[in-house]
């Protein structure tokens, strides 16, 4: 990821200010939750903010959240960068994550996985060419007894079969 | 063998979340019971009860929360809702089923040990179940049990706050949650200090499973004698096991912590799917070293499995049937290792991907006579070698799965293939019926 930007703590000023107002006023109820002097632990629930409002975390909405927590850039940088759900790039309008850890794969998972790649076009994180969704393979979600299991922007699917998994993601708009 | 259920005898009932549901069926009780003891009976009664942490390592509950500096304040406590261990899945079901069965276990903690803040870590795959635990903690607000008077105690505050992850399996580790809560990478720390001394932000904090916290309430109504009862030895209580692979019926069981594994897979989980024979069960996780199908004729008691040569661990039950290639299933293993190494100790961030490397080329026909020799060195050269367990969490199973299945590690060099072809991982059967404590999930 170029981080020129990033350099530049007031990156953020060139967002649109709307957008960093909503960013602002969604923020304030969760710093509640933090002591006043530990702001800093709020850098997950504010990048999570971030990427709803903006999308994805492009160097002016890691500049933003880091602004607002009172810590460098990088710090923000290095969050974005460190948990997986986090879209450091931009991504299709939904994304989809087959779960292909041990339990799912011993009911189907990397059939269907592999099924899905072939209808889709599209290669583990590919995104589809009208920009429609991303499809990414994940770890352990922790659905196992109801096997297999994927997240279609954040909510989970369990029991999928490849008929039920081509259905959720045909009505995809 | 009792057939007493804790955390499970509601679940499934309609609007059994709610407060009011809670209510009727005895909840907060306890609560009530414990504001009107000694802050230190009520930690007697848990380490009387021989509660152990449901997490992973097993510890005792009450020992764990006497670890705490006397003098030093603020304390917190951290509840581990991160539930990631493959093959876990039983966290979740509690706090979408039973969220105030939780809060109270977290404010019954909390009066015990003095600590007047706590925070929820859910990993961040549970939007639902984050959802469903912020409702019930506001629900819990707006009826005066949290808040600046715990359930009425003048002078008593207590916030529970719900902290959501975002995609890190090694937040599950607690030194390395408690720098995610703070707003970095997850990172663990070198301990000692534990987090008992110096956890959240500097300051003494306990962190307990969500699972091991449900449990308290009923600790503190029933005594703690009577929850050591339903268990064995220094094991108390009952334990939520996870079971998920080759099974008729996957799911959550509630059982006494010493229940047979092999009951557990053949009679409640309906046997094996098509009939066929268990070949390997991981019994706690897939960190837990794997047991054969022969060896499954034992307890699931912390200390029992120890002595099989493996774990309790999350309780995560996997069952693989004959139709299943090993090296297969510990290459998927080593990957996940390999993809969740957090990158900090450098046997882990270079041995697990190197692992993963040599079960790929493995599986796919092209092993050389020693590879299998290299892998064991490789395990055995990050086991023990880094500042968090997952160093050893990646090795476990690797040792395990080549002492115990080699000729068939072996075959895939001197065949030049995987003998099980396209059908590696056995004869899968899609969404099968999964049973939740008791009802259809």
């Amino acid at each position: 990821m170029p981080n020129v930007d990033l350099r530049s703590p007031g990156a953020w000023r060139e967002l649109p200010p709307d957008a960093v107002q909503r960013f602002d006023a969604e923020l304030g109820p969760i710093l509640k939750r933090y002591p006043e002097d530990r702001k800093a632990s709020a850098m997950i629930p504010a990048l999570r903010m971030g990427e709803h409002i903006f999308g994805w975390l492009s160097p002016p909405v890691l500049a933003l959240a880091a602004d607002r927590l009172g810590v460098s850039p990088t710090r923000a940088e290095e969050v974005a960068t460190f948990y997986v759900m986090f879209r450091n790039q931009p991504t299709g309008r939904h994304l989809v994550e087959l779960c292909t850890n041990v339990s799912c794969c011993l009911s189907g998972a990397d059939r269907i996985f592999e099924a899905l790649k072939r209808k889709l076009g599209v290669e583990n994180g590919g995104t589809t060419a009208d920009g429609r969704l991303t499809l990414r393979e994940v770890e352990c979600l922790g659905a196992c007894g109801t096997a297999p299991a994927m997240l279609v922007d954040d909510e989970m699917e369990e029991r999928l079969t490849l008929a039920k998994v081509e259905k959720i993601v045909g009505d995809l708009k | 063998v009792s057939d007493t259920l804790i955390l499970t005898k509601r679940w499934g009932e309609k609007g059994g979340h709610t407060l009011a549901a809670y209510r009727a069926a005895g909840g907060y009780s306890a609560l009530h019971k414990a504001l009107s003891m000694a802050p230190s009976a009520i930690v007697e009664e848990v380490k009387a009860s021989n509660l152990r942490g449901r997490g992973g390592a097993g510890f005792a509950t009450g020992l764990k929360w006497t670890f705490l500096p006397k003098d030093i304040r603020p304390r917190y406590l951290t509840v581990n809702a991160d539930e990631s261990e493959p093959g876990t899945f039983k966290d979740r079901y509690i706090i979408e089923f039973e969220p105030h069965m939780l809060l109270e276990g977290i404010a019954i903690t909390c009066l015990a040990n003095d600590i007047h803040l706590a925070y929820v870590y859910i990993r961040g795959e549970f939007a639902k179940q984050a959802r469903a635990l912020e409702a019930a903690i506001a629900e819990a607000y707006a009826a005066g049990l949290l808040g600046p008077r715990l359930a009425g105690k003048e002078g008593f505050a207590l916030d529970v706050h719900v902290h959501r992850g975002a995609g890190a399996y090694i937040c599950g580790e607690e030194s390395a949650l408690l720098e995610s809560l703070e707003g970095k990478k997850g990172y663990p720390r070198l301990k000692p200090p534990f987090p008992a001394v110096v956890g959240l932000w500097g300051k003494p904090t306990i962190i307990n499973n969500v699972e091991t916290l449900a449990n308290v309430p009923w600790i503190v109504e029933h005594g703690g004698a009577a929850f050591a009862a339903l268990g064995t030895g220094k094991s108390g209580g009952t334990r939520l096991f996870c079971v998920s692979g080759h099974v008729n019926r996957p799911g959550v069981y509630e059982k006494p912590v010493h229940y047979n594994l092999k009951k557990l897979i053949m009679e409640d989980c309906g046997g094996m799917v098509g009939g066929r024979k268990p070949k390997a069960v991981i019994p706690g996780g897939s960190s837990a070293p794997v047991l054969t199908g022969d060896e499954i004729d034992v307890s699931l008691e912390f200390d029992a499995l120890k002595a099989a040569g493996t774990m309790a661990g999350s309780g995560g039950v996997i069952v693989f049937d004959e139709s299943a290639c090993m090296v297969r299933a510990l290459w998927r293993i080593a990957r996940f290792y390999a993809e969740e190494s957090c990158g900090q100790c450098t046997p882990c961030r270079e041995g697990t991907p190197w692992m993963e490397g040599v079960l790929e080329k493995l599986e796919a026909g092209h092993g050389v006579p020693g590879d299998v020799d290299r892998l064991m060195q490789m395990a055995n050269s990050i086991g023990g070698q880094t500042i968090c367990a997952l160093g050893d969490a990646a090795a476990m199973p690797v040792q395990s799965f080549v002492k115990k299945f080699k000729a068939e590690f072996e075959r895939h060099v001197t065949e030049r293939r995987c003998p099980f072809g396209d059908a590696a991982w056995g004869k899968t059967q899609e969404s099968r019926d999964a049973v939740i404590g008791g009802v259809r999930a």
